[in-house]
């Protein structure tokens, strides 16, 4: 059917658009963009009055755990596509820390064709770089790569070993897939749940120090230096780190990185209380982190803004602090977390609007991101300055595990289209 | 004298005003534990839970002692023969203990904030008999009630807290309750055993521990649990002890009336020397025995000891 969103904003930062247009979709892709009010009535064509919403292409969240196969009761690949699409997403990437481990064909092929059954968000699958997560023997990259796997990581688990992370590097270099890593030197975190700070002092909780990120994020580098290939330093959280990132930027190399909104949005004075919906890893950081994330966002050395969904069921998470699992679910908060950047002026509407969409699809080489003519009809209209309180309730996501629940926030998605279909609709 | 809050969780949350209320409830409680028969009627009737999912001979009797001795009902409870080893949650073991009308639950977890968080979820107090690396908030006030005793006047005094202080609930509890009452606090230990971000705190650090007691009227020693050697905290015993273990020679330069101090249970030779610890400055058992009354105040505080009050 056609569809015809008229009288919003439309914001495609790939193809520098930033104005009122009319958006004509059918067959699936991007007919026209043509500026507001010049278009004739088509009384065959269902229209969406977006006036007052910024008409945007489909959000595209790289870091996604939907838990399927092995932990559905946490979540499954369609409620996961459900909470996706209620956020705005129409492309994710799903990690493999799945079980069984994503380091094969089978479980690739699963993973795709369930989300391909769903049909309402194009779910990408992400191979394991070490058999089993391991970190001990390369997984098969190109049986992998055959089967449909975007890129490789071991995430949750960092690869440690500095032999293998080499040689993932350059093995990787044939298929030009990047690594993404989970950097945190496992050594100096061991039994921590926190940020290693004054707060985890008073708290009386294990610390986890911004040096294990860096230190990974430094080992990376050089090793990138010598040996080639692409690599994506997963959900950032220390300052030094996106300094590392920044440098490493300037000498030329493949480097790229994303952060979580919950990175730029809580500190670790959040852990006060002992809510386990503050626990995740990386831990929420000081607010100095804070400052270099947003600095390095402003100046693009954070290339993309990337959930880290990670849901967990109440058992998992209402233990004590310790035992309880890392990880928050993200997919419905993104939008108005990532639009407080906006009203801070760290970053101008089109340049959120690029982390989200463009910059990814050019990093993982998708052919999407952008509303030109003849693409893929992934879109989402969101109200930018529609005033709610977030409930954690009504999540689509099968978890309920935010630290944002009961937050007033700004900025909700009224519509998500996926290849020509609306998916969501407030 | 009323505390503000329903439970005991630390000695953060309370007041200057709450903590001497409680050591001059305390006080009062003393005389009972002389009588030949040590028992009043003010909690007749009443049930206090303890529920320990860590090992205690010192903290979990005296509360026991402190209950009968105020004739409430005491139940003790310990993590192996609770429900614990069968999977049970602890939220699940606090309700389930709570649909039996408990009045009062005293919790010790090896994890920080287990104690806080099935105070939030059930509606009866708790009292954090300790906490992780967190808090233990009776200790540190019966610590001050006997520094007080010896001492009168607690603010402008000088302490001394020396060992393990990363990973000790006795040294947060005792920090923020000597801040609170005006004293001056020191932390000696090694730098890997000093934790993060304490000086925040308010407190002074300092690594050596003969000029550290020169400079104090009390000093606290703290217990070195024997596996922190495995986590490469110090590289032996014997190079512990010689660093810091209170020992007669390092207490050359200090005061005269200097009050020797540790929450137990003790370490003989590694952390205090056998003299010293058996020695005239030392009132380790004047520690215990306050905790009973101490343990007595606190219960009757919370449970407002109903019409009772003759004690």
């Amino acid at each position: 059917m056609k569809l015809i969103i008229k009288n919003g904003r439309v914001i495609d930062p790939a193809n520098n658009i930033d104005g009122d247009y009319d958006v004509v979709i059918d067959k699936g892709v991007i007919q026209s963009v043509t500026p507001s009010g010049k278009m004739k009535e088509d009384s065959t064509a269902k229209i969406i009055d977006a006036k007052g919403c910024i008409v945007a292409p489909g959000f595209m969240d790289m870091h996604v755990h939907f838990r399927e196969p092995g932990f559905e009761y946490k979540e499954t690949i369609e409620s996961g596509c459900e909470s996706a699409a209620a956020g705005g997403f129409t492309t994710v990437a799903m990690m493999p820390n799945t079980n069984p481990v994503n380091d094969n064909r089978s479980v690739t092929e699963l993973m795709i064709s369930r989300a391909k059954a769903h049909g309402k968000v194009q779910a990408l699958a992400i191979g394991a770089i070490t058999k089993g997560l391991k970190g001990e023997t390369l997984s098969d990259m190109g049986d992998l790569k055959e089967a449909g796997v975007i890129a490789f990581s071991d995430d949750g688990r960092p690869v440690m070993n500095n032999q293998v992370m080499r040689r993932a590097l350059e093995y990787s270099r044939m298929f030009d897939l990047p690594l993404i890593q989970h950097s945190e030197i496992l050594d100096l975190t061991h039994g921590g749940c926190m940020n290693e700070s004054r707060i985890s002092t008073e708290l009386g909780l294990k610390g986890m120090p911004t040096e294990a990120e860096d230190i990974m994020v430094y080992r990376d580098i050089a090793l990138l230096e010598k040996t080639g290939g692409r690599l994506h330093v997963a959900h950032i959280s220390s300052g030094e780190s996106v300094e590392l990132v920044r440098r490493a930027k300037a000498k030329g190399l493949a480097v790229t990185c994303e952060v979580a909104p919950h990175h730029f949005s809580l500190t670790d004075e959040s852990v006060r209380g002992y809510d386990t919906n503050t626990k995740m890893s990386p831990p929420l950081r000081a607010q100095s982190d804070i400052d270099a994330i947003k600095a390095g966002l402003k100046d693009g050395t954070i290339d993309i803004i990337a959930t880290d969904h990670a849901p967990h069921d109440l058992a998992d998470k209402q233990a004590d602090y310790h035992s309880a699992c890392f990880g928050i679910v993200g997919l419905e908060t993104a939008l108005p977390l990532s639009l407080r950047l906006v009203d801070e002026k760290v970053l101008t509407l089109p340049q959120m609007v690029e982390k989200l969409t463009s910059r990814p699809a050019e990093i993982f080489k998708l052919d999407q991101g952008t509303l030109g003519v003849g693409k893929q009809a992934d879109v989402v209209i969101f109200d930018p300055s529609e005033e709610y309180k977030v409930e954690a309730a009504k999540f689509k996501s099968k978890s309920k595990n935010s630290p944002f629940d009961g937050w007033p926030v700004k900025g909700r998605v009224s519509n998500t289209i996926y290849k020509g279909k609306i998916t969501y609709t407030k | 004298m009323n505390l503000i809050n329903k439970d005991i969780l630390g000695i953060e949350p309370l007041s200057r005003e709450e903590i001497e209320g409680i050591l001059d409830t305390a006080v009062s409680f003393k005389e009972v534990s002389t009588r030949q028969i040590k028992k009043v009627p003010t909690l007749r009737g009443r049930t206090i839970i303890n529920l320990f999912f860590e090992a205690s001979t010192r903290t979990r009797t005296s509360f026991e002692i402190a209950g009968k001795r105020l004739s409430a009902d005491v139940i003790n409870i310990s993590a192996s023969t609770s429900s614990a080893v069968k999977g049970e949650s602890l939220l699940d073991t606090a309700y389930n203990l709570e649909a039996m009308n408990p009045d009062l639950l005293i919790v010790r977890h090896g994890v920080s904030g287990a104690p806080h968080m099935i105070a939030k979820h059930i509606k009866c107090p708790v009292i954090n008999a300790g906490d992780g690396a967190h808090e233990h908030p009776t200790q540190a006030l019966l610590d001050l009630l006997t520094i007080r005793e010896h001492s009168k006047q607690l603010a402008g005094l000088k302490v001394a807290i020396v060992g393990d202080i990363a990973h000790s609930r006795v040294a947060r509890s005792n920090i923020h309750a000597m801040l609170k009452c005006g004293m001056e606090v020191t932390v000696v230990g090694p730098p890997t055993m000093i934790p993060v971000g304490i000086e925040c705190l308010g407190v002074k650090v300092l690594h050596n521990l003969e000029e550290a007691v020169a400079q104090v009227d009390v000093v606290m020693m703290l217990r070195i649990q024997l596996e922190r050697q495995n986590e490469g905290l110090f590289p032996s015993f014997r190079e512990y002890s010689n660093l810091f273990c209170l020992t007669a020679d390092k207490l050359k330069n200090s005061r005269k009336d200097i009050l020797i101090m540790h929450p137990g249970p003790v370490n003989r030779g590694i952390e205090i020397a056998l003299d010293v610890m058996e020695g005239p400055h030392s009132v380790i058992l004047d520690q215990v025995n306050n905790g009973v009354a101490l343990r007595m105040a606190l219960m009757y505080l919370l449970l407002g000891g109903g019409s009772e009050t003759d004690h």
